[in-house]
């Protein structure tokens, strides 16, 4: 199982070809663009089409990292982009009506209240979800649906704009790198320590794997349940002050839409399965990427719109493929067969080593 | 087999005749070489324990599974059935214990569903009723043939699906469990109705772990056990006491080692009570009882499936609440609000559904035996790295498990192993008592004497362990006491000196031909 070559583990580990789409993408792009992998210092900020990818990406990671968790205990949060939306909304709604709407105080106290609320929020999934024993993708429809009209109320139908340096800084900010970026990696290093460096990963994953016999082994499997929807909400409602900062306003329409979708691939992705248990957080972070890496392909590569969406579901499906060992090695047969034109005589004279799924082929063909 | 020497000239012949049927799962053999036959006009029951092969049969039978070997005959005709609806389509229905009907149709669609009567290419909701009608009043049921079935008791549910298993002019009726949740005036009821399609020729196979019912309704019985054919007699020839016991089986085990060490802590089981039951039930589970565990004492729980064993232990654990009565331990009151209250007491409980309720397939062997201890524990604190490999080192070596490689994936070990892996998940929490539900089931004979040999050697060292098994020899062997468990209620308690046939009389509940049991 363990085995003391680095390459094995790190193949075993599942993040080998997520890692290897990656770069795939990366070096499209280069061969593309040349220009894309082309980093430059102005004004102590990193500029640059990766530094865009990490940036524009940071909000989905996040959300990704708590649906990860969400996921691992077999659960789905649908409502996540609706969460993003009620953040944002309550954030400049609050900072709009405060008595100073450019002081850091409004903004604190605006993404504070924000904050909470989506901790609420995430209580209320958990409630249906570990108390009620609702199904996970019934329970977060509630929110999904209705969390937009929440955002709207809030908002009162209008596109809220504020001015608000300290807000501002959240998503659009920099510390050489984008602050966004910065928060996103903080907290996966925070979530990778709390559940790897305590036990907390471990309940959760036997919670996945098997609820009613974690029960009996004494876990509060119902309390773990509730917890990882409430930190859901928490990465969303981050997330969605990214979103609206980035932007300097709360859409309540369009922030965060489709956004559950794009969480729930960079969790697939990263080789975590939707039927629960063992879950990758870096793999998730990974997939994340992809996931951005593709949508911001899309846009330099100048494919039509229109086809946008099939382009980016065509490779996310070829990703998901090449992390099947059973996929894998059907296309990788494939290919063989055709780059190897079959050869009756060389393969009769018995040279198995490098062609056998050709000479299995052959002898299916002679004994018909 | 026997069956064909058995077979009198003059009995008619059978409607259904399977011969040397035998059924076989990856790494299982479900059935082995089993004849059963039918008749016309008769109701026939299957017995056998959990396991025995009794559902594999009638799977066999209904085209759900194909025999790997072995005759099918209908009629005299050979049949070889694809599916169920094949099988009915010949003229063989089953009716399953829960009620596969859709409630929120009316009786009279359930009953015709998928054969209604039609009218210029529509339903014709008028005649479905009547023929409905007509089909319920031949049975002698009076139920408004238009009325919603959910609207009726589950009961009533029950006997509109045979009405439907009957429309299609059954030859052979299949009853799996019909009464498992039913009560006594609505058994009587079904089985007026099974009487008159007996009368009327229908052949009635009937599935029941009621003793007492299978010799009320029952003409004929065929008796399974561990997937082969251990008999086939008439009713009204075989006594209770001699069908438990070609039900149970008598193994004579080769475990003097484990009977010594059981009889050294007999001596020593001492008179301090770890846990004390007073009025402990629950509603639809476990009729209330008083239990009494002492320190270093095994005490057995006997009884059939669905006797209630498994229901009592789940209560003592706190896996199912009890809604009365009272449990101490080490005299202090005890409320069971979940496992972890139980575990907290010191209780640990393993499951008989080792899969489903024991072990986390995905994980580690090193991971499942910490699990409990790291519940207990709380997540902020995880034992370190270095105590968890001294004690999955510890564990692995003194259960023998295999492979001794502390990353192996649970899922992937044998039953025995598996088991094993579940019991040291417990003992590395030493607890007070130790529930353990069928430990020694699906797993191979070594594993089983070395699990026996452990219980044993546990209760010399003070710990209070309960023990359930099908296998009463194993209960025997190993208890200072035992409970015996039937119809859901504690019907007896032994001493030590309880012999299985002892258990068997009280299961059996009948003092008759005590002699024949001896011999």
């Amino acid at each position: 199982m363990t085995s003391t070559r680095p390459l094995d583990r790190f193949r075993a580990s599942g993040l080998l070809w997520p890692l290897v789409a990656l770069l795939v993408l990366l070096a499209a792009n280069a061969v593309v663009r040349p220009s894309f992998l082309a980093l430059r210092i102005q004004d102590g900020h990193l500029y640059g089409s990766l530094v865009d990818i990490l940036k524009n990406g940071a909000p989905t990671m996040l959300i990704a990292l708590g649906m990860c968790l969400v996921i691992a205990t077999r659960g789905i949060d649908l409502s996540v982009g609706a969460v993003v939306a009620i953040s944002g909304a309550v954030t400049c709604s609050y900072i709009a009506g405060a008595g100073d709407p450019t002081g850091a105080g409004a903004a604190f106290a605006g993404m504070g209240i924000a904050l909470a609320l989506c901790a609420v929020l995430g209580l209320w999934n958990g409630f249906l979800v570990a108390v009620v024993g609702i199904q996970p993708i019934i329970a977060t429809l509630v929110l999904m649906t209705a969390g937009r009209g929440i955002a709207m109320l809030i908002t009162d139908g209008q596109i809220i704009t504020v001015r608000n340096p300290a807000y501002r800084t959240v998503g659009a900010g920099f510390l050489l790198l984008p602050v966004s970026i910065l928060i996103a990696v903080a907290v996966f290093a925070l979530v990778a320590l709390v559940t790897r460096r305590t036990a907390l990963g471990l309940l959760i994953e036997s919670v996945g794997i098997n609820p009613e016999a974690s029960r009996l082994a004494g876990l509060r499997a119902r309390t773990i349940r509730w917890t990882v929807y409430v930190f859901a909400a928490i990465c969303a409602g981050v997330a969605g002050l990214m979103i609206s900062s980035n932007v300097s306003a709360a859409d309540a329409n369009n922030a965060g839409l489709w956004i559950e979708m794009d969480a729930i691939l960079a969790v697939v992705i990263g080789g975590t399965s939707l039927a629960g248990g063992r879950y990758s957080l870096t793999g998730t972070m990974l997939g994340a990427l992809i996931i951005q890496t593709l949508t911001t392909t899309v846009y330099s590569m100048g494919i039509a719109p229109e086809i946008t969406l099939v382009f980016k579901a065509v490779v996310v499906i070829a990703v998901c493929l090449l992390q099947a060992p059973k996929a894998r090695a059907v296309l990788l047969r494939r290919t063989r067969r055709r780059h190897t034109p079959p050869d009756p005589d060389a393969e009769a004279a018995g040279r198995p080593s490098t062609h056998t799924p050709t000479s299995a082929m052959v002898e299916k063909v002679a004994q018909p | 087999m026997s069956v064909d020497a058995k077979q009198a000239p003059a009995e008619p012949t059978p409607l259904v005749r399977m011969r040397g049927i035998s059924v076989e799962f990856p790494g299982v053999k479900a059935l082995q070489e089993v004849d059963f036959r039918l008749f016309p006009g008769e109701v026939h029951a299957l017995m056998g324990e959990n396991g025995a092969g009794k559902s594999t049969l009638i799977k066999a039978l209904t085209g759900v599974y194909t025999p790997a070997a072995g005759v099918t005959t209908l009629d005299g005709r050979e049949v070889s059935f694809s599916g169920p609806a094949e099988a009915q389509a010949a003229g063989i229905s089953t009716v399953y214990q829960e009620v596969n009907l859709c409630p929120n149709l009316t009786v009279a669609e359930n009953i015709l569903l998928g054969r209604e009567p039609r009218r210029f290419g529509a339903v014709d909701g008028r005649a479905t009723r009547a023929r409905a009608a007509e089909l319920l009043a031949d049975m002698g049921l009076h139920i408004d043939p238009g009325s919603v079935l959910a609207e009726h008791p589950i009961a009533v549910q029950q006997l509109v699906a045979i009405a439907r298993a009957v429309a299609v002019d059954a030859k052979v009726l299949i009853l799996d469990e019909p009464t498992s949740s039913l009560d006594q005036d609505e058994v009587a009821e079904l089985f007026r109705i099974m009487r008159h399609l007996r009368d009327r020729g229908v052949a009635i196979l009937f599935v029941s772990h009621f003793l007492e019912q299978v010799y009320e309704i029952s003409d004929r019985m065929t008796v399974l056990r561990n997937g082969r054919l251990v008999g086939e007699h008439r009713t009204s020839e075989l006594s209770r006491l001699d069908l438990v016991s070609l039900m149970i089986g008598r193994e004579l085990g080769a475990l003097a080692e484990v009977e010594r060490l059981a009889g050294q802590a007999g001596e020593e089981a001492s008179t301090v009570p770890v846990l004390e039951a007073r009025g402990v039930g629950r509603k639809g589970s476990v009729a209330p009882f008083d239990l009494r565990i002492n320190r270093g004492e095994v005490v057995g729980l006997a009884g059939l499936l669905g006797s209630g064993r498994t229901e009592l232990a789940r209560l003592l654990f706190g896996a199912d609440r009890p809604d009365s009565g009272q449990v101490t331990v080490d005299g202090r009151a005890l409320h069971l609000r979940g496992p972890r209250a139980a575990i907290a007491a010191g209780i640990a409980f393993c499951s008989e559904d080792r899969k489903g309720e024991g072990v986390v397939a995905d994980l580690s062997i090193r991971d499942n035996l910490i699990l409990a201890m790291q519940a207990a524990n709380g997540w902020a604190r995880p034992i370190p790295r270095r105590v968890k490999d001294q004690l999955v080192e510890k564990w692995i070596k003194a259960l023998d498990i295999r492979p001794a490689n502390p990353d192996a994936l649970v899922g992937k070990l044998s039953g025995g192993n598996q088991q094993k892996v579940l019991l040291a998940r417990w003992l590395v929490t030493e607890p007070k008592l130790l529930i353990l539900d069928e430990p020694t089931r699906g797993i191979d004979i070594g594993a089983k004497t070395q699990i026996q040999k452990l219980v044993a050697e546990l209760a010399q060292e003070g710990m209070a362990v309960v023990y359930i098994s099908a296998e009463l020899e194993e209960v025997v062997r190993l208890s200072h006491r035992v409970v015996v468990m039937k119809d859901r209620a504690k019907v007896a308690e032994l001493d030590q000196n309880a012999t299985v046939d002892d258990i068997m009389r009280l299961i059996a509940h009948v003092d008759e031909r005590p002699e024949a049991v001896a011999a």
